[in-house]
């Protein structure tokens, strides 16, 4: 990445891992416990984000030393309100069949709280540039987590990846199943995505000691 | 320039601006985009008919595969041959009875003076006439509906069952194949009575091979959906009873 500065650098790589914003900020759990039943949502929702975030932060930048402080939030919902509508209608116009695959993930956007957090923290202290590699940055570190928790909710919850039967078929006993594996239906449920987020978190810790913080 | 943006009338005049320009950036995204919608949303409707009556792409044990949607005008026209609005006993042809919103419908229909207006589409296939028409109901978060195939006897040639918001991976499989494809075979009708179809659990038939006994399989973790889909069939299809039996004089 010749192109970057080291500085810009590490705007998009930190997020990834040491300042990652699921596991080491615990923002944005609620969309990642939702939709991480199935692999393909997981990875639309983190292109989207990926989208909404990089777009959004450029905008509030651009009108960082313009907002009036008292409403500053609500112009910053505003914003993301705006960019999740623009990518619904899109979608539905040229893309049908994704956006109805999506449907209620595309609208959840807005609750995340990552990009509040991002627009908040980043993009309003910040020039245009750099806010959007930042935002690139944070929403490839949440889409990672998410697919990650996808990938292991997908495969141990219905056995399955991209819908296709990779472990081999329940019903007719072929593959894992005919020596008595079972799906853990537990693991499509929402706390199970808990409990996965949960495990990447303390891995991720127990690597880098740096990270623990001290009582 | 220096602006102070402490000042309430700069407050109120960016946000007015602000809700301005978004307004109407987003009206026109909105009635830019709704022509090609709309059109997006009558394909899907023909390509769910077509579905039902068992004209699709489906490859052996895969996923739900449409007609694809530049072809789908063309083979609707031809496997759909006529399109009827029922209301009453009153039958009348109208090419468009597909388009009828059975949302809609069903809302007038709380008024005891409206005669609902029932869509009933007319195909064939293989020389079968099949007739497909709506449904629509409750699952557990949101709205589901669906369009069901069946022969003179009220016999399913095929389902198609969609939703607006069920759990990924629980009441959203009822779009799957696995979960459809039981339909096929089961009867509404015991000889003259509507049974309707119950997605039953522990019905010690989980291969579906049994399709007398107005039982298809439910889907673990989603009983709530499965009874709205049970809800959804009995209801609606039953308003239908009348028009096959005279069908059958």
């Amino acid at each position: 990445m010749g192109l970057l500065s080291k500085k810009d650098r590490k705007l998009i790589l930190d997020p990834l891992a040491d300042d990652n914003p699921i596991t080491i900020q615990v923002l944005g759990i609620c969309s990642a416990l939702a939709i991480t039943a199935q692999l393909k949502p997981s990875i639309v929702m983190a292109i989207s984000v990926i989208f909404v975030l990089g777009i959004g932060n450029v905008v509030i930048s651009l009108m960082r030393n313009i907002i009036p402080s008292k409403i500053r939030i609500i112009v910053q919902l505003i914003v993301v309100a705006t960019l999740v509508i623009i990518v619904d209608q899109v979608l539905k116009a040229f893309a049908y069949e994704l956006s109805k695959e999506l449907s209620v993930f595309i609208g959840l956007i807005i609750t995340n709280c990552i990009i509040m957090g991002r627009f908040e923290a980043f993009a309003l202290g910040n020039g245009p540039w750099r806010s959007f590699l930042d935002g690139v940055g944070n929403a490839l570190g949440y889409g990672v987590i998410l697919i990650i928790v996808g990938f292991f909710r997908e495969l141990l919850g219905s056995g399955t990846l991209f819908g296709f039967k990779v472990l081999g078929d329940p019903i007719t006993k072929t593959g894992l199943y005919a020596i008595g594996y079972e799906n853990n239906g537990f693991m499509v449920l929402p706390p199970m995505a808990l409990i996965v987020v949960g495990i990447i978190i303390w891995v991720q810790r127990s690597r880098n000691k740096a990270l623990i913080e001290e009582n | 320039m220096a602006i102070n943006t402490d000042k309430n009338s700069y407050t109120i005049i960016f946000a007015v601006i602000m809700v301005v320009v978004v307004g109407s950036l987003l009206a026109g995204f909105a009635s830019g985009l709704k022509p090609l919608i709309t059109e997006n949303m009558e394909a899907e409707k023909q390509q769910n008919i077509l579905y039902a009556m068992n004209v699709n792409d489906n490859e052996g044990d895969g996923d739900v595969t449409f007609i694809p949607t530049d072809k789908v005008a063309g083979e609707f026209s031809k496997y759909i041959k006529k399109q009827y609005v029922i209301e009453g006993d009153k039958v009348t042809e109208n090419p468009e009875a597909y388009l009828i919103d059975i949302k809609k419908e069903a809302t007038k229909a709380k008024d005891p003076k409206y005669t609902r207006r029932l869509p009933v589409m007319v195909g064939e296939k293989d020389g079968k006439e099949i007739y497909v028409v709506p449904v629509r109901g409750k699952g557990l978060w949101d709205a589901i509906w669906g369009f069901v195939a069946m022969d003179k006897t009220m016999t399913i040639q095929g389902v198609y069952f969609d939703h607006k918001g069920e759990t990924p991976g629980l009441g959203a499989e009822i779009k799957q194949r696995y979960f459809m494809d039981d339909f096929t075979g089961e009867s509404f009708l015991n000889g003259n009575t509507f049974e309707g179809i119950n997605v039953a659990k522990g019905n010690n038939d989980p291969l579906n091979k049994d399709k007398d006994d107005y039982e298809v399989d439910a889907l673990a973790g989603a009983t709530i959906t499965g009874d709205g889909v049970s809800a959804m069939l009995r209801k609606d299809i039953k308003m239908y009873v009348p028009y096959f039996q005279s069908l059958n004089k």
